[in-house]
């Protein structure tokens, strides 16, 4: 095998991914490369906190905490330790719309560290003291986000942006809702999620196609081929304009603000990018960056950035400031997303984001984990491999005209729904 | 984390072989006006990682002039003569490269990310802002507010990390490393644009500068390049001897204990002052790095497997050691209580623990646990360009060598048993260290009036 196997060579990355597809009709895109001797293994699974019961939030995310908790014939300790023993690096988690977990292990290792993963996903035990340990884990980690203010404001942003919608609710849980949560609850989650079906898989590093497809069928192959997913409706983000202060004792504000974004499958997007890159995107070249932090030294963090739920696409950011000057912030900030909305990015602007986001791409793939991240994305999109080869195409045809709609779209009026945790001085 | 170095050229024994494409090992090599060079070769994707490491950290900012060094890190960016504010950024950015800057007690880095056909013209700007940099007050002041809003932002709204002040300030109540490297407030406000430039002046030389290149270059060529960028600026002088004010030996151990208001989840911290991999006897701080592993690396570790997983008084706990460092540092052990276990109690149960893993002979087993772990992430190092990179520039930037990264997994293997609890006993004594608790306001006031 050739060691200089890369998957970010100018010529064609998607040459590298090879399609395994199991007999049992489990699916993974494969880039082999001998260059460093370890396997990094990437999944996520569709469905995640989204999908916790009403009044059993934070469900997902104890069942992803429980997974290497102990499974088979080891217990929470054993587990550990054959986790160290063989030195692999194993762990799993889950956001609103997903679960996901990761393998890494070096080569000599292979066999031993896919048959912890097929235990862990297959057979995990969620013993009661294991469940007590990590449910008091995850409470610790509530209350010590109390009132810290960035995950103020996050619960501040997302309950007026998503009312009655999943997407408001936390995905950690809250203290009374953890303390609700039983072993059964886990065994019916997990048999919900847990589907071949919307089963994303990425791996890299020093293993074949062969090899790879009898350790996926082992792993993922009795799965059930059919998820059981709560429909969750698609929501745009409200309250735009609006002000959601809380009140904390400290010097700074922090803010998180938002705004309806612009779907991925829009035709739209890419234009979608290149904007929000300039508003906000690109650390010392953004707008916001230059007006906000730059030219009057308001913030040292500000940021704009598109996230798409499954259900919402958003265009996201934040900023900190003084109290005293919480006010002249949002002003300028909102000025900016005014002004980038009714002229439009300059041509130059607009050529200096397409270089840095095309340009920019290869260092997403410079470590084996990050490959595989990328790989499952794509998937998650439904995506071709190809599309290594296609996507600076896509951001280089974005026109003037294009940006411009794009950040008509995006940015409308300039007003968006903020949150904000501190004394701010000059917010209505 | 405990400091992990990295190698692309020994492995342990036991661990896979080296691969056969013949990949190089890391060279370093010295240009004639001092300025170290290390390169680090990568060549599964087209991207280089372009780093100046100066030898200089905010331990050693002028008394009554804390946070220059990362000030300074800051008014970096504000530009040339020749290539003037934002110039510099906006080019890295038009050619798709990513770039940051970090300072650290011993040490100050610039870097960029970026396609490796650009690295020439990285080391022409990077030379350009080692000793052309204007600063104007135009340009400071805003920057100074922007360093205040950082420190409000890291610290100000986080009573935690007020915390974790008080506790360095207090293990180290003479050296500098008690000093925050972002400064303390009030002499921030008064940092000017001259405290910059004398700074800038006495630093940052070639002399005193380490190149680090890692990814899909060869050495031959780093070489070529450097010399025609770096190479052409003149040695000042021999780098600024670095004699900072040493800590006394520690005679007592201490607590600090801060409350707040916005505290609901208390937390227990230790800090222990013990020797760096620069300041210690051979095999002392490799000791220390299986020490703080087998202790706290995680949930197959000592403490965890007892305070969590038998006794139940904490919800989680690990430890950490820092060792790189140019003089002596620091261990950390820090725990969050289990509902309703009091700090005092969870105090008094870590100091059993650790009496009790200084009184039993250490089991093979769990010894050979804690070194197969790191020595692997040995290996899991060489995924990751950024992570080679930054562990051979905090090694060079500390005192240490490129061999003393090299052979770092042989010297974990050859760690005993017994020099771990000999680590233990020796360093770990409560007498060197201070114990923070993190309390809400009503606990204080209950401990207070009982």
């Amino acid at each position: 095998m050739t060691a200089h196997n890369t998957l970010a060579t100018p010529k064609s990355r998607a040459e590298n991914v090879q399609r395994v597809v199991t007999p049992g009709g489990v699916e993974a895109w494969l880039v082999e490369s001998y260059a460093v001797p370890l396997v990094a293994l990437e999944f996520s699974a569709r469905g995640g906190a989204a999908q916790d019961p009403a009044g059993k939030e934070g469900l997902a995310t104890l069942l992803a905490s429980l997974l290497d908790e102990g499974a088979g014939p080891h217990d929470s300790r054993s587990f550990h330790r054959v986790v160290e023993d063989l030195a692999v690096h194993i762990g799993f988690g889950a956001d609103r719309d997903a679960l996901s977990g990761h393998l890494q292990t070096l080569s000599r290792n292979l066999d031993q560290a896919f048959a912890l993963l097929k235990l862990a996903l297959n057979d995990p035990r969620f013993d009661e003291d294991a469940i007590e340990r990590v449910r008091g884990q995850l409470a610790a980690g509530i209350k010590r986000d109390a009132n810290e203010p960035d995950a103020m404001v996050a619960k501040a942003f997302r309950e007026a942006a998503f009312p009655g919608h999943p997407y408001s609710r936390p995905a950690r849980g809250e203290l009374d809702t953890l303390e609700r949560l039983t072993r059964a609850d886990l065994e019916t989650m997990r048999g919900r999620l847990f589907a071949r079906d919307n089963l994303k898989i990425a791996v890299v590093g020093a293993i074949d196609a062969a090899t790879l497809a009898a350790r996926l069928d082992e792993t993922f192959g009795c799965w059930s081929p059919r998820g059981d997913l709560a429909p969750v409706s698609d929501i745009v983000v409200h309250d735009i304009g609006a002000r959601k202060i809380i009140d904390l004792d400290v010097p700074q504000s922090t803010m998180r603000f938002g705004r309806p974004g612009i779907a991925k499958k829009d035709p739209d997007y890419f234009a979608a990018v290149v904007v929000n890159h300039i508003l906000g995107g690109g650390v010392f070249t953004a707008r916001l960056f230059n007006e906000v932090r730059e030219k009057r030294g308001l913030a040292y963090s500000v940021y704009s950035q598109l996230h798409e739920f499954d259900h919402c696409p958003m265009m996201v950011g934040g900023a900190a400031t003084k109290n005293e000057r919480a006010g002249e912030t949002i002003e300028v900030l909102e000025e900016q997303c005014r002004l980038l909305s009714a002229e439009g990015p300059s041509p130059d602007e607009l050529d200096k984001a397409k270089k840095f986001l095309t340009g920019s791409y290869a260092l997403r793939f410079d470590t084996s984990t990050k490959i595989a991240g990328q790989l499952v994305n794509i998937q998650i999109d439904g995506l071709e491999p190809s599309y290594l080869d296609e996507r600076n195409a896509k951001i280089d045809s974005v026109t003037l005209e294009d940006a411009r709609r794009a950040a008509r779209r995006l940015l409308g009026d300039g007003k968006v729904l903020l949150a904000v945790a501190g004394r701010p001085q000059g917010i209505s | 984390m405990s400091t992990q170095f990295s190698s692309t050229i020994a492995l342990t024994p036991g661990a896979a072989a080296a691969p056969t494409s013949g990949a190089p090992g890391v060279t370093h090599l010295k240009l004639p006006n001092g300025m170290e060079i290390v390169v680090i070769p990568d060549h599964r994707t087209p991207v280089v990682t372009h780093m100046v490491w100066y030898k200089n950290g905010s331990a050693d900012d002028p008394l009554g002039k804390s946070g220059i060094a990362h000030f300074l890190e800051h008014l970096m960016f504000k530009g040339t003569k020749e290539n003037p504010q934002g110039a510099f950024s906006n080019l890295v950015a038009e050619l798709g490269g990513q770039e940051n800057a970090f300072t650290g007690y011993d040490y100050t880095a610039y870097f960029q990310r970026i396609g490796k056909e650009h690295l020439a013209t990285l080391m022409r700007f990077e030379a350009d802002r080692m000793i052309n940099l204007l600063l104007s007050d135009e340009v400071v002041g805003p920057e100074r507010e922007v360093v205040l809003e950082e420190r409000r932002m890291r610290v100000d709204n986080d009573p935690g990390a007020q915390l974790d002040e008080t506790l360095q300030a207090t293990l180290f109540a003479h050296h500098p490393y008690g000093t925050p490297i972002i400064g303390w407030n009030h002499e921030i406000e008064e940092l000017s644009r001259e405290d910059a430039l004398a700074y800038y002046t006495r630093f940052y030389t070639p002399e005193n500068a380490i190149l680090i290149v890692a990814g899909d270059v060869d050495a031959p060529t780093v070489e070529t390049l450097a010399a025609q960028t770096y190479g052409k600026i003149p040695a000042r002088a021999q780098a600024p001897a670095r004699r900072r004010p040493q800590e006394p030996p520690p005679r007592a151990e201490r607590l600090v204990t801060l409350t707040d208001e916005k505290v609901e989840q208390p937390s227990h911290e230790r800090v222990f002052v013990v020797p760096s991999y620069t300041t210690a006897a051979p095999g002392e701080a490799e000791a220390l790095d299986v020490l703080a592993h087998m202790l706290g690396g995680g949930p197959a570790s000592v403490l965890y497997e007892t305070l969590v997983g038998e006794d139940k008084l904490a919800v989680s706990v690990g430890a950490y050691y820092v060792g790189a460092a140019l003089d002596d540092t620091r261990l950390y052990i820090f725990a969050t209580p289990a509902e309703g276990v009091d700090l005092k109690d969870l105090d008094i149960a870590l100091d059993r623990v650790l009496g009790e893993f200084i009184e039993t002979q250490l089991n093979e087993e769990d010894l050979q646990r804690a070194k197969t772990r790191m020595i692997a992430d040995a290996v899991y190092a060489r995924d990751s360009q950024v992570s080679l990179a930054r562990w051979y520039g905090e090694a060079l930037a500390t005192g240490l060598c490129v061999v003393d990264v090299a052979d770092w997994p042989d010297r974990i293997d050859a760690v005993t048993g017994a020099a771990v609890i000999d680590a233990a006993r020796k360093w770990l004594e409560k007498k060197r260290s201070v114990t923070g608790f993190l309390l809400p306001k009503e606990t204080a006031k209950e401990t207070a009036d009982a």
